[in-house]
């Protein structure tokens, strides 16, 4: 039986890291030309990983989907990425960045880890900048931060409203010198079917050439995984329409354990669902929370047009009920308030499931010049989509699928349960607990990428020079590639009537409406059964044309589909487990009298790993229990 | 550096120096030609005319010009052949043979460059044999007349005018030039400083005012004065 | 509303390809261009017939994936739009739309409106890059960039790499997009060292893998769906010249 060793470093929280770093294992440089690294996926995380594991010597192999690994959804991150540079001078600090991700995430992240992600963000800028990130600036030439929800300092840096595009850039400029010099093998176009373990390693993978339809094989001493989330989960997201949990799925059946899956974030402000044909939703920066602000009407159903309601009739109900934080409040509360208000009969539009972000009285404060100057391309975006003008109309938002937290379980060399397997960027648990903080994600991903597995991958390639190397034509990657192949024909065989296009809208229903912004034990159970059923009929109706040996991408959502039925039992049965609420997860059987989240530290503050025992088998529950040291564990307030 | 002259923006940054030297030598002969219509005597044209003749300076400058029409002509020749070559995938569009739905985003004069100097070489050649050939080689009795200046000096004036008073279809021709010199101006103004990379944001709008202004002034200019000396003729 | 499609065909790279028709009953105004394939492929699958296959993924206009002709206009007749915020409501009912793949050597078509821009890596390659290794870097502030500058290098930066420059232009050529990147760096002090190799190796590489020359008709500016300027193609034109008197007069650096 696998127990979970988190392998977190003696020393003082601030020391961990150092300790660590002094105590790994190196490589030689000879050596390093000897290990080849597989990467799949090429966000923030991979992208920035593969260029830094390139440009100390290793052969790395890097794998996407898209034709271009600047395509990766990270490039969609609107908002900023957190350091705690202090250039503000507002009393920021490495601790206090620490500690507002821990009270971010409800106190279910592991200590350790945040203090690292902490620790090397001020690294992160500095490298951004130097590799030529264009990131906004003061008149003087400085660099300019913004804030951010739940969050009283200002330290979110940012470029105009596509900074998640400058930095994935920035880090696949770092990739295109490593695969012109040489150290990077490119290969794009690649969907990542499984992952080969040879003696409780993980070997290689196999995946799928979508151009030719061939399955390809690639060796390596160890594979990360940087796939991002399974956001799409309830197909309407804010995520990329290809982005979905597959390859984490993968590695889950070959021993990953998967940590607290139900830990998924709704972001508060996207614009809503306007038909039923929508197959994606658009995000609105969490920084245009900085100065818009949040209100419905005051009375129920109040159809008046926006600038037909008086101030006094209008209820800016974050400032009512967070005055110390207001519309900054984090993510996970705005969303839940937004619901609130909408599901009483508060909410505005055609629907009924909107709220107003209004920024005239920034407007009328600032200037429009200057709210252009800072979010131009935001309301750019929004009125392309909608058809409104936001610097007149305010803006109608709703919360929609983001982000999630949960992920591959980790340790803290961010390795797997599966050893010679790591996981970075979204794709892992370790740093957001409950809720993720704005802007932490993508300096999650930098950091992972740039500063932390460079590192920690040695310590485990340090002993794997003596290990043989494994070839292309081993019965391990024979029975793989079958696996693949019959997962493929199994599909393909059914022939039934209904698209994987529609069962993917039908699976996002089942798991928006029961293990959305809200849980119960009641739904919950619902949920469960109307997945199985769904997924029964997916075996039996599904329809693809076309065939397998050119691009077909209906078979590649299929395939994600697939994989989704699995991941959504997973959702429920964590939510099931976890009788509480922290963060994103809220049962509704806990909650304080104001509705807010309930914690139970007794009996829950631990990491829920989950083991996989076989399709459709309950899986094996382990808890890494979570300590805390250097913080006070309290009840989140941000009144 | 050979390179450089390979390059796509090397052709380029010749042609648009080319193009612009060339402009130059559009001025000196437009401001000539102008005394045509101040002075019905062709007294100043004629003078003007046999200092352009006689001159050293010009006359070193004469073959510069040539070399450097011939480098235009080259050039954009070669740059023109490679660019068709390499778009020799088309879009089917709504029409057939479209190249894409270049109408909405371009206008007709900077995706017609070449047509429109092969235009201009053709009037080249005609202007060429009709007036410089004459003055240079053969020679014509017109030139021969009395001009009431130093002996000497040949009666361009009478050349000139003879041949649109004589030949009113040539007037046509070299309206149709003028017009084809103009739209080439109208793009190579400031296609030339843009290639150059003497262009930015501000610039750019300013230059092309100054692109739309030269093409005037010479289509203009040249269109006028053909047109002024047939109506001289009529009127008179 | 109802529309009648004329979707370019192509099996494979090999395949000749041709136009085949299809008539959509049930489209809306209210979908995007990419929701309306959708329905069509939807349409296809129910008819058991192959799926038009075209790229698209974030679905929000930044990841540059989606990329086709519509009625000969790349990314469709809204200006700024990519093909994923194209909305149905810039059509009308009974309209006749034309759906190709991007054309253009460098661009060969892998099947239906997907083409292989692989050619943009190999230019990417060739320079699109600070030469700096992760852990080198000096302390973020210790480089002023005046906030004109740094704004327009967001400008050049803003680039998708879609394509819609090469697909618009009469000689398929790449120069805003090198351009745009190229400017980016040459406005920042930290590409400033290496400027004028860089436009020189980007647009050698660009020359070599089949991209035509600029005759500055400004059709890719009007195509492109983040509006980058001319104006960074005035700058790369800049870069390169300087770049090549220099490795004229200088010593090799």
């Amino acid at each position: 039986m696998t127990i979970l060793n988190s392998k977190i470093p003696q020393g003082s929280l601030s020391q961990k890291w150092t300790n660590h770093k002094n105590a790994m294992k190196l490589v030689s440089p000879a050596n390093k030309k000897k290990l080849d690294i597989i990467m799949v996926g090429t966000g923030v995380a991979g992208a920035s990983a593969a260029a830094s594991l390139g440009e100390l010597g290793y052969n790395v192999k890097v794998f996407c989907y898209q034709d271009s690994p600047r395509r990766a959804h990270s490039v969609a991150a609107q908002g900023g990425i957190n350091a705690a540079k202090n250039y503000r001078n507002d009393n920021d600090s490495n601790y206090r960045l620490f500690h507002d991700m821990i009270k971010g995430g409800d106190f279910r992240a592991r200590e350790a880890n945040v203090y690292r992600a902490a620790e090397v963000s001020n690294a992160i800028i500095d490298q951004l900048v130097a590799q030529g990130v264009p990131f906004a600036r003061e008149y003087g030439g400085h660099l300019t931060t913004r804030s951010f929800g739940g969050v009283q300092v200002s330290r979110t840096f940012y470029a105009s409203g596509i900074t998640g595009q400058q930095v994935l850039l920035g880090s696949y400029a770092a990739l295109k010198r490593q695969a012109a010099k040489g150290s990077v093998e490119m290969y794009e176009r690649r969907q990542m079917l499984e992952i080969v373990v040879k003696d409780g390693k993980a070997r290689g993978i196999v995946c799928r050439n979508l151009v030719t339809g061939q399955m390809e094989r690639y060796s390596a001493n160890a594979v990360v995984l940087a796939t991002g989330g399974y956001g799409t989960i309830f197909f309407l997201s804010t995520l990329a329409v290809n982005s979905s949990g597959a390859a984490a799925y993968a590695a889950y059946k070959k021993g990953a354990f998967f940590a607290n899956p139900s830990f998924i974030q709704i972001h508060p402000s996207c614009i809503p669902q306007m038909n039923e044909y929508q197959s994606k939703l658009t995000l609105m920066s969490e920084s245009l929370r900085n100065d818009g602000r949040v209100w419905v009407p005051k009375d129920k159903g109040d159809k008046r047009s926006p600038d037909q309601i008086p101030e006094e009739e209008r209820d800016y109900y974050l400032e009512r009920r967070y005055p110390a934080f207001g519309n900054l409040v984090p993510r996970d509360i705005a969303s839940r308030a937004a619901k609130e208000r909408c599901d009483a009969g508060y909410g505005v539009g055609e629907t009924g499931f909107a709220v107003y972000l209004d920024f005239s009285d920034a407007i009328k404060a600032q200037g429009e010049k200057m709210i252009k100057n800072k979010y131009g391309n935001l309301f750019d975006l929004y009125g392309k989509i909608t058809g409104e003008d936001p610097y007149k109309v305010p803006m109608k938002i709703y919360p929609a699928g983001h982000y999630t937290m949960g992920g591959l379980w980790v340790d803290y060399n961010l390795m797997t349960t599966i050893p010679g397997l790591f996981a970075i960027g979204e794709a892992n648990f370790s740093d957001h607990g409950a809720n993720r903080l704005g802007a932490s994600s993508l300096m999650q991903g930098c950091g992972d990428g740039y500063f932390i597995l460079p590192y920690t991958i040695g310590n485990y390639l340090a002993d794997e020079i003596k290990t043989k190397k494994l070839t292309t034509d081993d019965q391990a990657f024979d029975i793989a590639e079958k696996e693949a192949k019959e997962r493929i024909q199994r599909l393909m065989n059914i022939k039934g009537n209904t698209s994987a296009l529609a069962f993917h809208r039908a699976l996002g229903k089942i798991m928006w409406d029961h293990a959305g912004m809200t849980r119960s034990e009641e739904g919950i159970k619902e949920g469960l059964k109307k997945v199985d059923d769904l997924e029964d009929r997916f075996y039996k109706d599904l329809k693809i044309t076309g065939t397998t040996d050119s691009m077909n991408q209906p078979m590649e959502r299929a395939l994600r589909v697939a994989a989704n039925f699995e991941i959504s039992r997973l959702m429920l049965r964590d939510a099931m487990n976890r009788k509480e609420s922290c963060g994103a997860h809220f049962r509704e059987e806990h909650q304080t009298e104001e509705g807010e989240t309930l914690r139970n530290d007794r009996d829950y503050s631990y990491v829920a790993a989950w083991e996989y025992l076989g399709e459709r088998k309950e899986p094996k529950l382990h808890k890494e229990e979570l300590k805390f040291e250097a913080v006070e564990v309290s009840q989140r307030s941000y009144k | 550096m050979s390179n450089f002259f390979v390059s796509s923006i090397g052709k380029k940054f010749v042609l648009s120096l080319t193009g612009l030297f060339l402009i130059l030598f559009l001025v000196v002969h437009l401001s000539v030609n102008v005394l045509i219509v101040f002075d019905s005597t062709g007294k100043l044209f004629n003078q003007a005319a046999h200092f352009m003749d006689t001159n050293p300076l010009i006359g070193i400058i004469e073959p510069v010009l040539a070399i450097g029409l011939v480098l235009h002509l080259v050039l954009a020749t070669i740059i023109t052949a490679q660019n068709q070559l390499l778009r020799d995938v088309n879009y089917t569009g709504n029409k057939r043979y479209q190249k894409s739905n270049t109408r909405e985003n371009s206008s007709w004069a900077s995706r017609n460059m070449y047509v429109l100097g092969t235009v201009i070489l053709v009037f080249l050649v005609i202007h060429m044999i009709n007036f410089f050939w004459k003055i240079k080689v053969t020679g014509d009795p017109l030139l021969n007349e009395a001009t009431g200046l130093e002996p000497g000096v040949k009666n361009a004036y009478a050349l000139v005018t003879g041949l649109f008073v004589q030949w009113k279809w040539s007037v046509l021709i070299y309206v149709i030039g003028a017009i084809a010199l103009g739209l080439h101006l109208y793009h190579g103004v400031w296609s030339a400083f843009q290639s150059l990379g003497w262009s930015n944001r501000k610039w750019r709008s300013i230059l092309s005012i100054i692109g739309i202004i030269v093409s005037l002034i010479f289509a203009g200019g040249f269109a006028f004065i053909p047109v002024f000396v047939l109506i001289q003729d009529m009127v008179c | 509303m109802k529309l009648t499609l004329k979707v370019w065909r192509q099996h494979s790279p090999k395949d000749k390809g041709r136009f085949e028709e299809y008539i959509l009953q049930n489209a809306s105004s209210d979908m995007t261009f990419l929701e309306m394939l959708d329905a069509l492929n939807e349409q296809l699958i129910s008819q058991d017939k192959d799926p038009v296959a075209f790229e698209h993924d974030c679905r929000e206009g930044i990841c540059g994936c989606c990329a086709m002709m519509i009625n000969g206009r790349p990314h469709g007749p809204n200006a700024e739009t990519t093909t994923c915020q194209l909305n149905m409501k810039a059509f009308k009912d009974n309209d006749t739309i034309v759906i190709e793949p991007w054309r253009a050597r460098s661009f060969p078509v892998i099947k239906d409106l997907v083409v292989d821009r692989q050619a943009f890596e190999k230019i990417m390659e060739a320079g699109g890059f600070v030469h700096m290794d992760t852990g080198s870097a000096p302390e973020a502030n210790t480089l002023a960039v005046p906030k004109g500058k740094a704004d327009e290098a967001i400008e050049a930066a803003s680039c998708i790499g879609c394509g819609a420059c090469v697909a618009a232009c009469k000689n398929a050529s790449a120069m805003l997009f090198v351009a745009a990147k190229v400017s980016q760096y040459a406005l920042l002090p930290q590409g400033k060292p290496e400027g004028g190799k860089r436009a020189w190796n980007m647009v050698a590489k660009m020359d070599e893998l089949g991209f035509g020359s600029c005759t500055n008709t400004g059709a890719c500016e009007v195509e492109c769906p983040k509006g980058i300027s001319l104006a960074h193609i005035a700058r790369l034109n800049r870069e390169f010249i300087k770049g090549g008197f220099i490795t004229l007069v200088a010593e090799e650096e």
